[in-house]
């Protein structure tokens, strides 16, 4: 293998209903830095139906290139036709880095096209670096239920390729009217040949817990005991008018649904304010939430790893302590001290 | 008849697991080694649509010698059969060269009995990556239906099957052609105990195990930690945010505190007008 031949950083541009999901624009943003210490050129490859308007908001987060393959074939994702699109235009172009966003569309496709191609592939980064001069990517994860991290290299192969978190890294700012280079491509294949058919897709008509979209976040862990000491977890975020958030555990022991795990295999958060009561603060979960703008730890054990990662922290009983919290927002909402 | 093979993992509870503070290495002894939950998950779904469609189930694992007890797990669980890879020269694989090594497991089993369908759970919980599954059905050139969390229809005379897929904001529902592979969220079903007879069973089933020289047309250059593009360059603690400050005294001066401190961060509030 040649690696003279590679070249550029690629990010797949993943999109939905018109729109370009934000974790394509934030890897956009990470992938500029990449580019720009090898000196080499940002693609970014667009994949879909009607999606070529959103070449100018590809261009504005930063990529000088956007390969697009435009096709009623890819109205809906499926693995076959989009890993097909990608096989070919990574074939023909040769990109040294592909990034992908770690949602469960990008997972799906990273995964197919890493077999095939074949290369290494590493799953959830939430760091990323390159090295100038030999172009290595360096891509660091969280390893073994995020005791510890690792740095994850794929030497001998290329493209090398990476999935990455939502929300560990931020969106450059758009730069109005920045345009670059369109690429049009085509996929010979007919529909009659793919296995798979997307027959429905059904949104979820009940508003959705969206912890990733609120300003406080109070998240509780198995500190708390008990589904019924959770329940404490509850009325300080309805007290605050925040979302609840919970440890791994607490999801696994069943006292919360999946969708507020935060955390590595839960969602990233970043609040203004983000609460961790009862939470002993394992690397899986702090990597979920330290980008929140305040984080407050209350926990029984002063040695707990929270403690390392919060800004202020209270070492207590949750069953003492948030009572009081409670009641004294409670008074300082009514007396309007906080919101004037 | 209907064959669905699931693809399992034993792993360390990791929930368990300690740290040596010095080496900042795992102690493994330490963790108890389990069924990967997910797979759990898969099994039973695989066990559930045999009740409903007949047929057969096997599971496939690779992993050393003690992973036997994975695999008794799933039989008690209802799988009919369990095969356990092993072999020096599969250690050290990433998941390129575990989905090679898992492919040829199933290739063998194929040809005793044909496949057409393959189940594996989301994830393992001590590699996080969901990355096997669809490298098994690149392998196998079947399409990878990844987050089922609904088995609708499995139609054996038309070969097709038919499942909601999860999505961030709802599902999909998708046909594919079987055999196909499905890999599934914890919500698909719920794991209940095992009955008795099951356990009886389990407890005196012996799995077939392979080692390397078992499996046919074996590239070796593609097994272990030579077929594997990633390798681990460094380990290291995480990264810690600065330390926080301590708030002290009884827990109603503590939170008079912590009120002081957001009242001054009062922009944190503010757009929470009209809560």
């Amino acid at each position: 293998m040649d690696f003279n031949e590679y070249k550029g950083v690629w990010v797949f541009i993943e999109q939905k209903d018109g729109e370009v999901a934000p974790v394509s624009l934030e890897l956009l943003g990470a992938g500029r830095k990449l580019a720009d210490k090898r000196g080499v050129e940002l693609a970014g490859i667009l994949i879909g139906e009607h999606v070529k308007s959103l070449t100018k908001t590809v261009f504005e987060y930063g990529a000088d290139t956007v390969y697009v393959y435009d096709q009623p074939l890819f109205k809906h994702y499926r693995t076959e036709t989009y890993m097909k699109a990608l096989l070919e235009c990574s074939d023909k172009y040769k990109p040294e880095i592909i990034l992908y966003g770690a949602t469960s569309t990008g997972k799906d496709l990273a995964s197919a096209v890493a077999t095939d191609l074949p290369t290494g592939l590493t799953a959830d980064t939430t760091e990323l670096d390159v090295e100038e001069e030999t172009g290595l990517l360096l891509a660091s994860r969280p390893a073994f239920g995020g005791n510890i991290m690792a740095t994850i290299l794929c030497k001998k192969y290329r493209p090398q390729m990476a999935t990455v978190r939502a929300k560990v890294i931020k969106a450059l700012p758009p730069e109005v009217g920045r345009i670059g280079k369109v690429v049009e491509e085509t996929v010979s294949l007919k529909e009659e040949d793919i296995r798979t058919k997307v027959l429905e897709i059904v949104k979820e008509t009940v508003k959705k817990v969206r912890i990733d979209e609120a300003d406080i976040v109070v998240a509780g862990g198995k500190g708390l005991g008990s589904y019924e000491g959770f329940q404490l977890i509850h009325h300080l975020a309805e007290t605050l008018g925040g979302a609840v958030g919970a440890s791994r555990d607490v999801v696994e022991a069943g006292w919360i649904d999946h969708p507020h795990q935060v955390g590595q295999t839960g969602v990233t958060v970043t609040p203004k304010i983000y609460f961790a009561i009862g939470i002993s603060g394992a690397i899986q979960h702090i990597v979920g939430m330290k980008n929140a703008g305040l984080i407050i730890a209350i926990n029984k054990d002063k040695e707990a790893p929270i403690f390392q990662n919060c800004h202020y922290g209270i070492v207590g009983d949750a069953f003492e302590i948030v009572p009081v919290l409670i009641e004294q927002f409670k008074q300082a909402l009514s007396s309007d001290k906080v919101m004037k | 008849m209907f064959h669905i093979v699931a693809c399992i993992k034993q792993v360390p509870d990791t929930k368990i697991i300690k740290m040596n503070p010095k080496t900042n290495t795992m102690d493994r002894r330490t963790a108890p080694a389990i069924l990967n939950p997910y797979d759990a998950h898969a099994v039973e779904e695989a066990v559930r649509l045999k009740q409903r469609y007949g047929g057969t189930v096997s599971v496939v694992t690779m992993g050393p010698p003690p992973a036997v007890s994975a695999i008794k797990k799933c039989i008690e669980i209802g799988a009919d059969e369990g095969y356990l890879i092993t072999d020096r020269r599969f250690a050290g694989a990433d998941t390129l060269a575990t989905s090679y090594a898992v492919t040829k497991a199933i290739e063998k089993i194929a040809k005793t009995r044909p496949v057409d369908l393959i189940i594996c759970g989301k994830m393992s919980i001590d590699g996080d990556t969901g990355q096997v599954g669809p490298g098994i059905a690149r392998r196998l050139d079947i399409p990878p239906l990844t987050s089922v969390n609904k088995v609708v229809e499995i139609n054996l005379e038309e070969r097709y099957a038919v499942v909601h897929r999860k999505l961030e904001d709802g599902y999909e529902v998708v046909q594919s052609t079987l055999p196909c592979l499905f890999s599934v969220e914890k919500t698909i079903n719920d794991v209940p105990y095992s009955p008795m007879p099951n356990m009886l069973k389990a407890a005196r089933y012996k799995p077939h195990i392979w080692s390397v020289d078992d499996l046919e047309d074996v590239d070796i250059k593609q097994l272990g930690l030579k077929g594997s593009p990633t390798i681990v360059s460094k380990v290291w603690a995480p990264q810690k945010l600065a330390g926080g400050t301590f708030l002290e005294g009884n827990p109603a001066a503590q939170v008079e505190q912590l009120l002081q401190i957001l009242l001054e961060k009062k922009e944190l509030f503010e757009s929470k007008e009209g809560m």
